[in-house]
């Protein structure tokens, strides 16, 4: 047993997280950062949380992931990093050439109290920013919320510092689609495009961390928001923030700054919030949902139709991130799977109230917890035991003491790849979940079959 | 052949490259500063008249920005460290990414007698400080951590790891370790080892070295009953190498009295002085542990190394010369001659489709030293390498510790203060049979460092940049690169296999005799990989259409 420890009788832990189910702002700062083409990240602390941060995100996505770190040393402690990080944007700029410098803080900065707008602004005035430049912030200290507030945070940033309003409509509409995969925002564009409408979609990793081998490197690729791109947000039809932890804060920051209407959708993920998504832009754009679409809606419907038996009253496990957990959840509800314990680390009270009315009308109880952790998670399934978990890599040992089919679902995946390449969001995605789902628990059905009623037609 | 393969794979260079030219290439484009500092830490492996090498700079400051592989000092201390010890429950007090972040991401694998051990290293246990922690400050809730996790778990051990904003705050983790330690009636101890100590992991090494020295070493006094018995100091078990390094020492007889700290457990460290030789495996991260370990309770220490075929063998005679008993001198021999036809024959195999190749190795305080041997082994030469967080003594060797200058950045951490132990202090050889062990060959407290094996006009890098790893790639063209994931990717996309040194890409082991079979096939699997092949389409190679498709 790899998790041996772990025992049915739950104690009330007020101190002690075990098995978080969540990770720090700066990484999910640095994701977003990557989405805007010709940026270095930069992690202005000491160099671990940048190595740490690198090497989770390179683990996920097995593509370079390249930022900067101020490298703090004892001294910088104690008398504030500035110098460090003049010298590494003199350094960053000077060698590796990228067109923005996106630094976000770690707990250690943030703790001593710099202020990275007052040291930026000297590193102008000091010209250490080459003209044409930029040097963008964001404040994510670890000790507030967790990696999706640290995207949050950066996304947000990239509207406070780029977003302009020219009084001339540019005819588009922002879309934030979220702490997601680069294969689900190329999928999101490819939706909104259907639709007859322009977006200006950011952050954008894909063709970022999905890139593609070609025997010449290139530290800065094809893929991510240009910074034009980025400017004319303001001057755009509306904007549609996608998971409301990880993208309202953007929306609303054009909204009170340029007055470009927002709303904020839940990620479309599964079939009713894919639904909301698609009838929102259909309704603030003023288009009608091409045949292409509701196609493939019917596609999923017609999955979900096929193998409704396989799905009904099985009971799942979940830990994930608020925005992902909320249409996933409701989306198995609507395929008559019984979600009955779901964790999440990132706090945010609104969590476990979505999450009760999803499902308070289920034949059996229903374990929430905000500020959760997987321990608690894999206790709850000893009690009561499930037919599916559903959990980013670290679900794997407790799938494996207990016997648990296993889908990979959210952040970090360590030990699989697909994940960047094919979304799980819109319809097509929502067949993705199906298959992922299904694959995992009819390769069970098939090992515990006895011979005489191992079936070859499923 | 394709333009793109032509240029990366085929162009590496005829003539002989200068490496003083490389080296001015590599600084031509930093600011002067930067280009200072970076040209003491670059350079090239050159004897003068009297035999000498050159002194790098070394164990020194992280340039700002300049994208560098160094990780901090918690790391070195929780993950590398402590990271493989099963039993003691590992708290990270801090904010949640750091303890998140060395959360079972190492491939230390553990291997725990039976179902009922402790074993806690699939957890993860942090104090998740919040807000109004870093403002009041988080020894209370820290205390409340450990109860908790003494009333969850019931552990033999419990130790503290202050990430940075602990240090800042002011928390007192030893004071808590103290007063949780009374209360408790268990071994609890902490570390100061936040991130901004030191400038790289190596810090981190040596604050929990320190701890565990301090803590736990000397806590039981039960000398086993077995011949030979040795500490293995320094080897973390990544990918199964100790459990290797293991099956041979024990087919030799030489009993393992605990390992520091690959597939460790806390009483193996409580009762390591009762061993009879130290050996060290990774000089860098633990050659201080040995020299306390002889000034407190007179245990000897060589350097040996594992990986290699011929290096495992070499080690294997060194221990048993120490022991100097015809019985352990012939069982070694026969281990050695019943090993090495099957290394060989994969190697002499190996061998016809990896000659010749170029490798480079930038990674950790003394993997790019010990892997040059693997590739040797294979025909393969390594033209370029230098170390993530070690030392000078590790590239120029231990003559040169008196003349290292302590800076700020290694004054703060802490060198313990060590006498002989007046109970346990007790000489495994008499100072006349070490001095005739000595003549013998057995060389005692010595390790030659990096720089005095690698061939004239190799380029010695330090703490290499990102920017320097693109340009070596593009002016050697190797034919393979080793380093840590943070530059794998970056590395092959550049159409160059990468092989990692840290975590060996989930393979291994590496070290001893079968490892070295695995390390053989891997290289040879990786230089030769088809899929380089085919990096451009075939609308690429032959873009023009010269004349209109005739269809048959
Ligand atoms: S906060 Fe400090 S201790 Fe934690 S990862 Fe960063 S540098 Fe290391
Ligand atoms: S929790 Fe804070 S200190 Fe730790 S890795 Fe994250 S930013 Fe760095």
């Amino acid at each position: 047993m790899l998790l041996r420890h772990t025992n049915t009788e739950i104690k009330p832990r007020k101190a002690l997280t075990v098995n978080p189910a969540k990770t720090c702002q700066p990484i999910g700062a640095m994701y977003a950062a990557l989405g805007i083409h010709n940026c270095l990240p930069h992690s202005h602390g000491s160099q671990g949380c940048c190595a740490y941060h690198r090497s989770t995100l390179t683990r996920h996505f097995r593509e370079p992931v390249m930022a900067a770190t101020s490298s703090f040393t004892e001294g910088s402690s104690v008398f504030g990093g500035q110098a460090n990080l003049i010298q590494a944007i003199d350094n960053i700029f000077t060698t590796y050439a990228p067109d923005i410098i996106a630094v976000h803080t770690t707990c250690l900065s943030e703790t001593i109290g710099d202020d990275v707008n007052q040291i930026a602004n000297k590193a102008k005035k000091d010209g250490k920013i080459p003209k044409g430049k930029h040097v963008i912030h964001a404040s994510t200290p670890s000790y507030v919320g967790s990696h999706v507030t640290g995207f949050s945070n950066m996304t947000k940033a990239m509207v406070t510092y780029f977003s302009e309003c020219t009084g001339k409509p540019n005819g588009k509409f922002n879309i934030i689609p979220g702490f997601v995969e680069p294969s689900d925002m190329s999928e999101i564009k490819r939706m909104v495009k259907a639709m007859g409408i322009k977006p200006i979609l950011f952050p954008d990793t894909s063709n970022v961390l999905n890139g593609p081998q070609t025997g010449r490197y290139k530290m800065f690729p094809q893929g991510g928001i240009t910074e034009a791109e980025l400017v004319s947000t303001g001057d755009s039809e509306g904007t549609i923030a996608l998971g409301p932890l990880a993208s309202a804060d953007a929306a609303r920051a054009l909204d009170t700054k340029w007055r470009v209407p927002c709303q904020v959708q839940d990620l479309p993920i599964g079939l009713s919030a894919t639904d909301r998504f698609i009838d929102a832009l259909r309704i603030v754009a003023g288009v009608s949902v091409p045949d292409e679409i509701t196609r493939e809606r019917g596609q999923l419907l017609d999955v979900i139709t096929d193998m409704h038996q396989y799905f009904y009253h099985k009971k799942v496990a979940l830990a994930g991130d608020p925005d992902h957990l909320i249409p996933l959840v409701e989306f198995l509800v609507s395929i008559d799977m019984l979600p009955v314990h779901i964790v999440t680390g990132t706090p945010g009270k609104a969590f476990e109230k979505r999450i009760k009315e999803l499902t308070d009308h289920l034949p059996c109880p229903v374990n929430v917890k905000v500020g959760g952790d997987m321990f608690l998670l894999h206790q709850w399934i000893k009690n009561d035991p499930v037919d599916l978990l559903i959990a980013n890599t670290y679900g794997k040992y407790m799938a494996r003491d207990d016997d648990i089919p296993f889908a990979r679902f959210g952040f970090p995946i360590l030990d699989r790849v697909g994940h960047s390449y094919f979304p799980t969001v819109g319809y097509m995605g929502g067949i993705r979940i199906l298959e992922k789902i299904l694959d995992v628990m009819m390769d069970r059905m098939d090992r515990d079959a006895p011979e005489e009623s191992f079936e070859l037609v499923m | 052949m394709s333009t793109a393969i032509k240029e990366i794979k085929k162009t590496r260079p005829v003539k002989p490259l200068d490496p003083e030219k490389i080296k001015q290439e590599l600084l031509a484009k930093y600011p002067p500063k930067v280009a200072r500092k970076r040209s003491k830490q670059i350079l090239v492996n050159k004897k003068d008249e009297d035999g000498k090498i050159p002194s790098i700079g070394a164990n020194v400051r992280t340039v700002p920005g300049i994208i560098t592989q160094r990780g901090c000092s918690y790391a070195g201390c929780k993950g590398v460290i402590l990271g493989p010890t099963r039993d003691i429950v590992n708290i990270t007090h801090g904010p949640i990414g750091c303890g998140f972040y060395s959360w079972l991401t190492r491939r230390n694998q553990t291997r725990p007698a039976s179902d009922q051990d402790d074993n806690f290293m699939t957890y993860c246990f942090s104090t998740d400080m919040q807000d109004e922690d870093i403002v009041f400050g988080g020894e209370k809730k820290l205390k409340s951590a450990i109860q908790e996790a003494y009333d969850a778990f019931k552990p033999k051990a419990i130790s503290i790891f202050s990430t940075c904003p602990v240090g800042l705050i002011g928390d007192d983790v030893h004071a808590v370790a103290r007063e949780m330690k009374e209360k408790l009636g268990i071994n609890i101890f902490g570390f100061s080892c936040e991130g901004y100590r030191g400038v790289s992991q190596s810090a981190g090494h040596h604050i929990a070295n320190n701890g565990i020295f301090t803590h736990v070493v000397g806590k039981d006094d039960t000398i086993k009953d077995a011949d030979y018995k040795i500490n293995l100091l320094g080897e973390y078990n990544i990918g199964g190498d100790g459990f290797e390094i293991d099956r041979i020492l024990d087919a030799c007889g030489i009993s393992v009295v605990s390992t520091f700290s690959g597939n460790s457990t806390y009483d193996q460290f409580a009762n390591s002085h009762t061993a009879d030789l130290n050996t060290v495996m990774c000089h860098r991260s633990i050659n201080y542990v040995a020299d306390m370990m002889e000034l407190k309770y007179g245990i000897p220490w060589i350097k040996i190394n594992f990986i290699g075929a011929k290096s495992t063998a070499k080690s294997l005679r060194k221990i048993a010369a120490y022991f100097d008993e015809p019985a352990l001198i012939k069982k070694v021999e026969m281990v050695i001659e019943r090993e090495m036809p099957e290394v060989e024959a994969v190697s002499e195999d190996v061998k016809k489709r990896c000659e010749g190749k170029v490798a480079m190795l930038f990674v950790g305080g003394s993997r790019a030293h010990h892997y040059q041997e693997l590739f040797r082994e294979i025909g393969m030469k390594t033209v370029s390498a230098g170390y993530e967080f070690a030392h000078r003594d590790d590239y120029e060797g231990r003559a040169v510790i008196p003349d290292i200058k302590i800076d700020a950045d290694s004054r703060n951490i802490e060198e313990l203060d060590i006498e002989k132990d007046p109970e346990k202090y007790r000489p495994r050889k008499t100072p006349e049979e070490m001095a005739s062990l000595a003549n013998k060959g057995v060389p005692f407290k010595k390790y030659d460092g990096m720089m005095p094996e690698m061939a004239e006009g190799s380029l010695i890098i330090d703490d290499v940049s990102q920017y320097e790893t693109e340009l070596l790639l593009k002016i050697y063209k190797p034919d393979i690169y080793c380093a840590g994931i943070k530059e794998k990717y970056a590395i092959q996309k550049s159409g160059i296999p990468m092989k990692q040194l840290h975590s060996y890409d989930s393979g291994g082991p590496y070290a001893g005799f079968k490892g070295a079979i695995n390390f053989y096939k891997e290289i040879d699997r990786m230089v030769n990989s088809n899929v380089w092949r085919f990096l451009e389409a075939p609308w690429q190679s032959h873009p023009e259409l010269s004349a209109k498709y005739v269809w048959e």
